[in-house]
C-alpha cells in the first residue's frame, strides 16, 4: 500500500512541478542552514581531552577584595590564582595531580646562520602538566618537581617548533636559545592540539592555536620572560607578579574519584577560611570546583555569535516548516474531492492520513538530500574562513545521519497538520458540492 | 472594495492562513532583531577611531637583549626611523585603538577614592599627538619636561608620578558633566593629574558593548619595556613603502630582536573587525533568506488560490467587475494575511528581544526597527502577490460558462 501512495505522491508532485520544487527547496535551505550551525556548534563543544576529561578540575578561589562602591574594572573572577595561593595548592599537593601555570611568550633565536629571532607563544608550567593532561611524548619526557624548585633551565617542544629549529633530527638533548637564555631540551611532543586550549584563559583565540614550547614557571619567573594573559590587580601593595593582589595563573588538579572531589573541595574551603584569619580572601567563602566540560562552559568557550547563529538557524527552520505546512495544506485541501471520493469509497481517516503522510514524507526526504548539499556546502564555506574554529568544521557521519533524521522528522512533522485536516474531510458533503 | 466577501472566503481556509499569519509573525519577529543586531554592529564598525587612519603605518619590535637600556634604545630607533623618506612623524607607543594592548586603570577624583571608571592609559614618547594626529579641541600637548619613564621594571610605577594628561570629550562629559575640563585632576594612580589638553576621539584597544568605548587618557610616560610599537605617519600612497624601509633598517640596526607585525592602521582594524564582518555577513543571509523564502511561500500560496479559483473570479468578471477590481481583491487579501502577521510580529519581536537579552550582551530593540521591519514586510508582500494578483485580472469573463 506504502509504494502505491508514493506512486500517488509522485503523480501529485508531477502535476504541480513548481510547488513542489519551491516546497523541497524551502525546506532543504532550512535543514541546510540549521545543519552547518549544528555541526559547528557540536565540533566546538566536543570534548577536548577524551578519556581524561572527566578526572580533571578548576579549583576556584575568588581572591579579590570586597566590592567598594562602584568599581568599573573590578577584576572579574575567571578563576585566576595569585602566586602566592597557587604555590601554597601546589606544596599542599592534597590532589592526585596538580599543576600552575601562565601563557608565554619568547624570542627563540635560531642557533644556525644569521637568522633573525622569531616570536613563539607556549606554556610555563609545573611538573604535572605533561602526566596529568597525558600528553603524548615523540621523543623524552617532561621535568620533576625538583627541577621546578631548582629553576632547571629546560624546556619540552612541540612537534612544529621543533621541526622548525632542528629539522627531522633528534632534539632531545640539544640546546635552544629563548631571549637571552639557554636551555636543554629534555622532550617533544607529537602533535598534540586540544581544541580548545582548555587550559588557557578563554579568549577568541581559544581555538585553532597550540603552545610550542613548556618551561617551568619558577624558571621563567626567575629570568623575567614576557607573561601574556591577562593580570588583574587590585589595592596597593604594587603590580608585581608574586604579589598576592594580582591574579593571573591557571590552577588544575587531577582528582581519580568522587570521594577525593569532595575531599579537595572541603580541602580548597578550608585553605580559604585559614587564609581569612590572615587577614586576606576577605569575600565570603565559596570555594568551587568545575570539571573540565563544566569550567568550557562557565567560561563561554563556545563564542556567544555562534550561540546567536545556532539560535538565527533554528529560527530559520521553523519560519520554513511553517511554510511547507502551508503550501502542504493547500495542495491537500485543493484535492478535497479526491479525498471525498477515497472516503465515499470506504477509505478510513487513517488510511487518507497515511496517504498524505507519505506525500510530505516524499517532500521531506527530497528536502533532507538538498539539505545535505546545502550544509557541505555551508561548512565548506566556513572553512574558508581565517583561524579559529574555521578548519573544526567538517561532517561526519554522525551528523550526517542526523542531517537525514532531522529532514524527514521536519517534513512528517511539516505534513502532519495539513494531513490530520484533510482526513477531517466528509465524504458526503464534497462530493455535493462539486 | 467591500471587505465582506473576503473575510468570507478568508474563513473558508482558517487553518491556511492561520500559518501563513504565523510565518509572517516569526519573519517579522527574527528580521526585526537581526536588523537592530546588524545596525548595533555596523555601528561599531564605522566608529570613528580619533586617529589619521589611512597614514598610519606600525611594527613591534621585542628586544631580545636584557642589558641594553630600552629608552635609549627606543631612541636609537626613531631617530633612525625619522630619516627614512616619506616618514613625517614618528613615535614609540604601547597602545593603539584596536591593537588590544589595554592598559586600565581605575580613575577617582580624591586620593583613594571611589572608583568613578576605568579608562585606557596610552603612553608614547613625545610627538604621539602629532604623529596619530589625534584632535585636540582644548588644551594643549605636553612639555617636555612633563615626560618620564613609565617605569615597566618597577611595577609601572611611572602612573603614580606623572603629572599631565590629555583625554577624551567622552571621558571629561562622565567626570566632568557641564565643567571646564582643564585644570582639573584625577587619579589614575596614586598621584594627582592634572588635565591639559581634550581631544574629540579616541578608541581604546579594545571595544565592548558598554558605552565607556572612548574612555582614554593619554599619558606622558614613555614605554620602557622590552616590546614596543613604532608608528610612522606617511602619505597614504607610500604606507607599503615605509613599511619595508622601515623593517629593513631595524634590522640592520640591531638585528638582535624581533620584528613582527608590520602593518598598515587599515589592516588592523580589518584583522580586529574580521569576526563582526562576518557576523554581519551571516545576520545579512538570514535575514534575505527569510524574506526570500516568506515572499516565495505568499507568491507560492496566492498562485495556488488564484488556479483554484479561476472560476469564481470568471463569474464575478462575468456578473461586471472590472480586473482592477480582482486585482485590488487579491492585493487586499495579502494585505488582510501579512498585516494580521505583523501585528503578532510586533509583540512576538519584543518578547524575542527580552529572550536574547538575557542569554546574550544584546541591547534593548530600538523602537524604530520595528516599523521599518513591518513596512518592509508589507511591500514584501505586495510584491510577491503582484504576479499572481495580475494572472486573476487576466482570467476571462468566459471561464464562468465552463464547468470547473
Amino acid at each position: 500500500m506504502l509504494g502505491y501512495y508514493a506512486t500517488i505522491a509522485a503523480a501529485s508532485f508531477r502535476r504541480n512541478k513548481a510547488f513542489a520544487a519551491l516546497m523541497v527547496l524551502v525546506i532543504g535551505l532550512g535543514i541546510g542552514a540549521s545543519m552547518t550551525m549544528i555541526t559547528v556548534f557540536h565540533v566546538m563543544s566536543g570534548d577536548p581531552l577524551p578519556g581524561r576529561s572527566s578526572r580533571l578540575f578548576v579549583p576556584v578561589i575568588d581572591p579579590r577584595p570586597l566590592d567598594r562602591g562602584h568599581v568599573a574594572n573590578a577584576p572579574s573572577s575567571d578563576g585566576s590564582f595569585t602566586w602566592p595561593d597557587a604555590m601554597n595548592l601546589l606544596h599542599a599537593a592534597r590532589a592526585d595531580r596538580q599543576a600552575a601555570m601562565a601563557g608565554g611568550a619568547v624570542p627563540v633565536r635560531p642557533m644556525q646562520g644569521g637568522a633573525l629571532p622569531f616570536y613563539e607563544t607556549g606554556r610555563y608550567a609545573t611538573a604535572d602538566f605533561f602526566a596529568m593532561f597525558g600528553t603524548p611524548f615523540l621523543s623524552g619526557g617532561g621535568w620533576t618537581a625538583e627541577d621546578d624548585e631548582q629553576r632547571a633551565r629546560v624546556v619540552v617542544l612541540g612537534h612544529a617548533l621543533s621541526r622548525k629549529l632542528f629539522g627531522d633530527a633528534s632534539a632531545v638533548g640539544r640546546t635552544v636559545r629563548f631571549k637571552d637564555a639557554d636551555f636543554r631540551v629534555i622532550g617533544v611532543l607529537d602533535d598534540w592540539q586540544p581544541q580548545p586550549l582548555f587550559y588557557a584563559p578563554m579568549d577568541s583565540r581559544a581555538y585553532g592555536r597550540s603552545d610550542q614550547f613548556f618551561l617551568p614557571l619558577q624558571t621563567a619567573l626567575d629570568l623575567k620572560l614576557d607573561f601574556v594573559g591577562r593580570l588583574s590587580c587590585w589595592g596597593d601593595t604594587g603590580d608585581g607578579r608574586t604579589s598576592d593582589q594580582c591574579s593571573w595563573l591557571q590552577f588544575w588538579v587531577q582528582l581519580d574519584s568522587a570521594a577525593k572531589m569532595d575531599a579537595y573541595r572541603e580541602f580548597i574551603t578550608g585553605y580559604w577560611r585559614e587564609q581569612q584569619l590572615h587577614g586576606r580572601l576577605p569575600r565570603p567563602v565559596d570555594a568551587r570546583l568545575y570539571g573540565l566540560m563544566a569550567w568550557l562552559t562557565h567560561q563561554h568557550a563556545v563564542p556567544d555569535d555562534l550561540r546567536l547563529q545556532l539560535s538565527l538557524s533554528v529560527g530559520f527552520l521553523l519560519v520554513c516548516m511553517l511554510n511547507v505546512m502551508a503550501l502542504l495544506l493547500a495542495t491537500f485541501l485543493r484535492r478535497s474531492g479526491e479525498i471525498s471520493v477515497r472516503r465515499a469509497l470506504g477509505a478510513r481517516r487513517r488510511d487518507i492520513f497515511l496517504q498524505l503522510g507519505v506525500e510530505s514524507s516524499v517532500i521531506g526526504f527530497a528536502g533532507g538530500l538538498l539539505g545535505v548539499l546545502v550544509a557541505l556546502f555551508g561548512l565548506w564555506s566556513v572553512r574558508q574562513r581565517p583561524g579559529g574554529y574555521a578548519q573544526l568544521a567538517h561532517m561526519d557521519t554522525r551528523m550526517l545521519l542526523a542531517t537525514f533524521a532531522l529532514a524527514l522528522i521536519a517534513g512528517a512533522l511539516a505534513g502532519l497538520l495539513p494531513a490530520w485536516r484533510a482526513c477531517r474531510i466528509a465524504p458526503a458533503l464534497q462530493l455535493k458540492t462539486q | 472594495m467591500p471587505h465582506s466577501p473576503l473575510l468570507a472566503s478568508l474563513g473558508r481556509h482558517k487553518l491556511t492562513v492561520l500559518l501563513m499569519v504565523m510565518q509572517v509573525a516569526l519573519t517579522c519577529a527574527i528580521v526585526c532583531n537581526v536588523a537592530a543586531i546588524l545596525g548595533h554592529r555596523v555601528t561599531q564598525l564605522g566608529l570613528p577611531s580619533g586617529v589619521v587612519e589611512d597614514e598610519l603605518v606600525m611594527l613591534e619590535s621585542i628586544s631580545v637583549d636584557a642589558n641594553t637600556d630600552p629608552l635609549m634604545r627606543h631612541d636609537a630607533d626613531l631617530a633612525a626611523l625619522r630619516q627614512l623618506p616619506g616618514v613625517r612623524s614618528v613615535a614609540a607607543v604601547d597602545a593603539l585603538p584596536f591593537n588590544g594592548n589595554n592598559w586600565s586603570n581605575g580613575i577617582t577624583l580624591v586620593p583613594k577614592g571611589d572608583v568613578r571608571l576605568a579608562a585606557t592609559a596610552f603612553n608614547g614618547t613625545p610627538g604621539e599627538l602629532a604623529t596619530l594626529g589625534l584632535h585636540l579641541v582644548a588644551g594643549r600637548d605636553f612639555l617636555p619636561s612633563e615626560y618620564l619613564p613609565m617605569g615597566t621594571a618597577t611595577d609601572w610605577d611611572g602612573i603614580n608620578k606623572v603629572p599631565a594628561t590629555i583625554v577624551t570629550r567622552a571621558l571629561t562629559q562622565q567626570l566632568f558633566p557641564g565643567q571646564d575640563p582643564l585644570g582639573k585632576v584625577i587619579y589614575p594612580g596614586d598621584g594627582p593629574v592634572r588635565i591639559v589638553g581634550v581631544v574629540d576621539h579616541l578608541l581604546r584597544p579594545t571595544l565592548d558593548e558598554s558605552a565607556g568605548n572612548e574612555y582614554a587618557t593619554v599619558l606622558p610616560m614613555l614605554p620602557d619595556g622590552g616590546s614596543i610599537t613604532y608608528v610612522m605617519r606617511t602619505a597614504p600612497q607610500d604606507r607599503e613603502h615605509v613599511l619595508q624601509a622601515a623593517m629593513a633598517r631595524l634590522a640592520q640596526l640591531d638585528g638582535n630582536r624581533v620584528l613582527r607585525r608590520p602593518q598598515t592602521f587599515a589592516q588592523l582594524r580589518e584583522d580586529y573587525f574580521r569576526r563582526d564582518r562576518t557576523m554581519i555577513s551571516l545576520l545579512l543571509a538570514a535575514a534575505f533568506g527569510l524574506l526570500l523564502v516568506t515572499a516565495a511561500g505568499i507568491a507560492g500560496l496566492a498562485s495556488f488560490w488564484v488556479q483554484q479559483r479561476r472560476r469564481s473570479i470568471g463569474i464575478r468578471r462575468a456578473v461586471g467587475a472590472t480586473r482592477h477590481d480582482i486585482l485590488r481583491y487579491v492585493q487586499a487579501e495579502n494585505f488582510m494575511i501579512v498585516s494580521g502577521g505583523i501585528a503578532l510580529g510586533v509583540v512576538l519581536a519584543y518578547a524575542l528581544n527580552v529572550l536574547l537579552m538575557q542569554h546574550y550582551a544584546l541591547q534593548r530593540l530600538p523602537v524604530f526597527y520595528v516599523p521599518l521591519g513591518a513596512i518592509a514586510l508589507w511591500l514584501l508582500g505586495q510584491l510577491a502577490v503582484l504576479g499572481p494578483a495580475r494572472r486573476a485580472a487576466r482570467v476571462p469573463p468566459v471561464v464562468a460558462t465552463r464547468s470547473g
